[in-house]
């Protein structure tokens, strides 16, 4: 049953970015899970006091290896232990595979209606959509997926070598917002995401994409305001704010 | 924690006490009628405990706590729940 | 059995006579919320008591602060486990709010801008040892943690001390607020733990 704790075991941690890290798991009995799925994690200290996370699983499909990405927060009490703490062969305690509703799932065959989907990420809300754009990768679809990814700088790109890779792709092109700071050679000026840019960068509304967000809950809740101004019904919108700590 | 996370959020307690996912399941708010898939709710959270509100009118629709040994569910505010039967 | 993590330890967690048991210190003052923040400006805010009493009242925020404002050092204890050591606040202590209103019930229930209610005995209430709170720290109580006015019964779990409080009614009998009927303790002293059901 998803309910049940099970032991997970850490087999590999990479750096993401100056704060964040990427953390693989081998999770025996893990049943395989959809994209943009999540799990829970939970740490115990000696005395017995728990702390409980939701994470979201960057990898999809079937296996017993999950990978997550966990950016530190500042005050957070979970995110510095996983980020500076946890090596590998440390143990934690997950459930999951959880929620059912912010996943894509690959057309069942060619003649299946093949949607386009825009995933739209800010900051670590790239995590769940890079669990689809690696399930649209693994099954070669012809889907086509357009990513708008947000983010402070450069170096805050998660996954960044492998997103160049996937965009390769014909089928999977990647826009960029930089908040702050623009890599040299990049045409736009740093700034929050705007209409404008969303209407540049985002599948048009005519093309009816479903469309996934997932960032911070100011970023997505302006996101997905300008997503319906600019005739996005808001039942294709689908989002994910994520809190903190 | 200032503000409000989505009903995904709800998919790891739920799954504590139902055996479909429930972020799926469609929810009837008993204020105002809307309906909509509690993974759209927002969420309130603090620890132990969700607070879950309709995502168009803000009234409450329903609140987890967990207790050392016990969960309560209470669904002061959910006209009907509509669930996915398995394998559908 | 849970499994232990290996150089975990949680918030900082430590024995301390002032530490009510399974809490911890917390330095800062987190925000816990039900629901989005109402605004209230000074100007439109009234506070009130009403109920199992002689005669209603009912104050603006000059009357109010006419009733007198006292300077408060306490600590606080939230029931998700955060305490906070040696705040200041000042306040209208509830002596003086009930006095001369011929309370006639012995459980009071606070209602609030947002809708909130919780129950606390009128008991625990007097003696000095619950107010009106409208300055935390030398500054006005912000909208976060429940300005411009929130209830302060600091010896009892920190829900009971209602944020955005507007009225008092009064009960001949208790009944459950909020967060009572959602299961948390109906008293909720830390002491005893009397955090859920």
């Amino acid at each position: 049953m998803t309910g049940d704790w099970t032991v997970g075991t850490v087999t590999a941690i990479a750096p993401q970015t100056p704060t964040s890290r990427s953390i693989d798991l081998e999770v025996p009995g893990w049943p395989g899970n959809l994209a943009g799925q999540h799990l829970d994690l939970r740490l115990t200290a000696p005395d017995g006091y728990t702390a409980t996370r939701s994470y979201s699983i960057a990898t999809a499909g079937a296996g017993t290896r999950v990978q997550l990405a966990v950016d530190r927060l500042p005050d957070g009490e979970v995110s510095p232990y996983l980020v500076d703490e946890l090596i590998v062969g440390d143990q934690l305690e997950v459930r999951g595979p959880l929620g059912g509703w912010f996943v894509w799932r690959p057309p069942a065959d060619d003649r299946s209606p093949a949607e386009p989907v825009q995933l739209i990420g800010g900051g670590s809300g790239i995590v769940p959509l890079m669990a689809m754009a690696r399930a649209h990768a693994a099954v070669a679809s012809t889907v086509p997926f357009r990513l708008l990814y947000s983010v402070r700088a450069p170096e805050d790109v998660f996954f960044a070598a492998e997103l160049a890779e996937l965009a390769r792709s014909p089928h999977f092109d990647i826009d960029w917002v930089y908040t702050r700071t623009a890599p040299e050679g990049w045409s736009g000026s740093p700034g929050r995401v705007t209409r404008e840019r969303l209407a540049e960068a985002v599948v048009p509304a005519a093309l009816d994409p479903a469309v996934f967000v997932c960032g911070p809950t100011g970023f997505v809740e302006t996101v997905a305001d300008l997503l319906v101004e600019l005739g996005h019904p808001a039942a294709r919108v689908k989002t994910e704010r994520f809190g903190g700590a | 924690m200032t503000s409000h996370v989505d009903g995904n959020a709800l998919a790891g307690p739920l799954s504590e006490l139902f055996s479909a996912d429930m972020t799926c399941a469609s929810c009837r708010c008993a204020s105002c009628g809307d309906v909509a898939d509690l993974a759209e709710a927002m969420v309130y959270q603090k620890p132990n405990t969700y607070i879950v509100r309709c995502h168009r009118c803000g009234a409450m629709l329903l609140t987890i706590i967990q207790g050392s040994h016990r969960t309560r569910l209470e669904l002061s505010g959910v006209a009907a729940l509509s669930v996915p039967r398995p394998g559908t | 059995m849970p499994i232990i993590s290996r150089g975990f330890s949680g918030r900082r967690r430590e024995e301390s006579p002032q530490l009510p048991p399974g809490q911890y210190l917390t330095e800062d003052f987190p925000v816990l919320s039900a629901g989005p923040t109402p605004a209230i400006a000074t100007s439109d805010w009234v506070f009130g008591v009403t109920g199992d009493v002689a005669e209603t009242r009912a104050w603006n925020w000059e009357q109010f602060h006419e009733l007198g404002l006292e300077e408060i050092h306490t600590d606080i204890h939230c029931v998700t486990r955060w305490s906070k050591l040696g705040t200041s606040w000042r306040g209208v202590s509830l002596d003086r709010v009930l006095d001369g209103l011929d309370v006639a019930g012995r459980f009071a229930m606070a209602g609030c801008y947002g809708g909130y209610t919780t129950n606390v005995p009128v008991d625990d209430l007097l003696g000095g040892k619950a107010w009106i709170a409208t300055e935390f720290e030398g500054a006005p109580l912000d909208p976060e943690h429940g300005g411009p006015a929130r209830l302060l019964v600091p010896h009892l779990y920190f829900w009971k001390s209602a944020k955005w409080v507007r009225t008092l009614r009064i009960m001949p009998k208790d009944e459950p607020g909020f967060w009572e009927q959602n299961g948390y303790n109906m008293y909720g002293d830390p002491w005893r733990e009397q955090r859920y059901w």
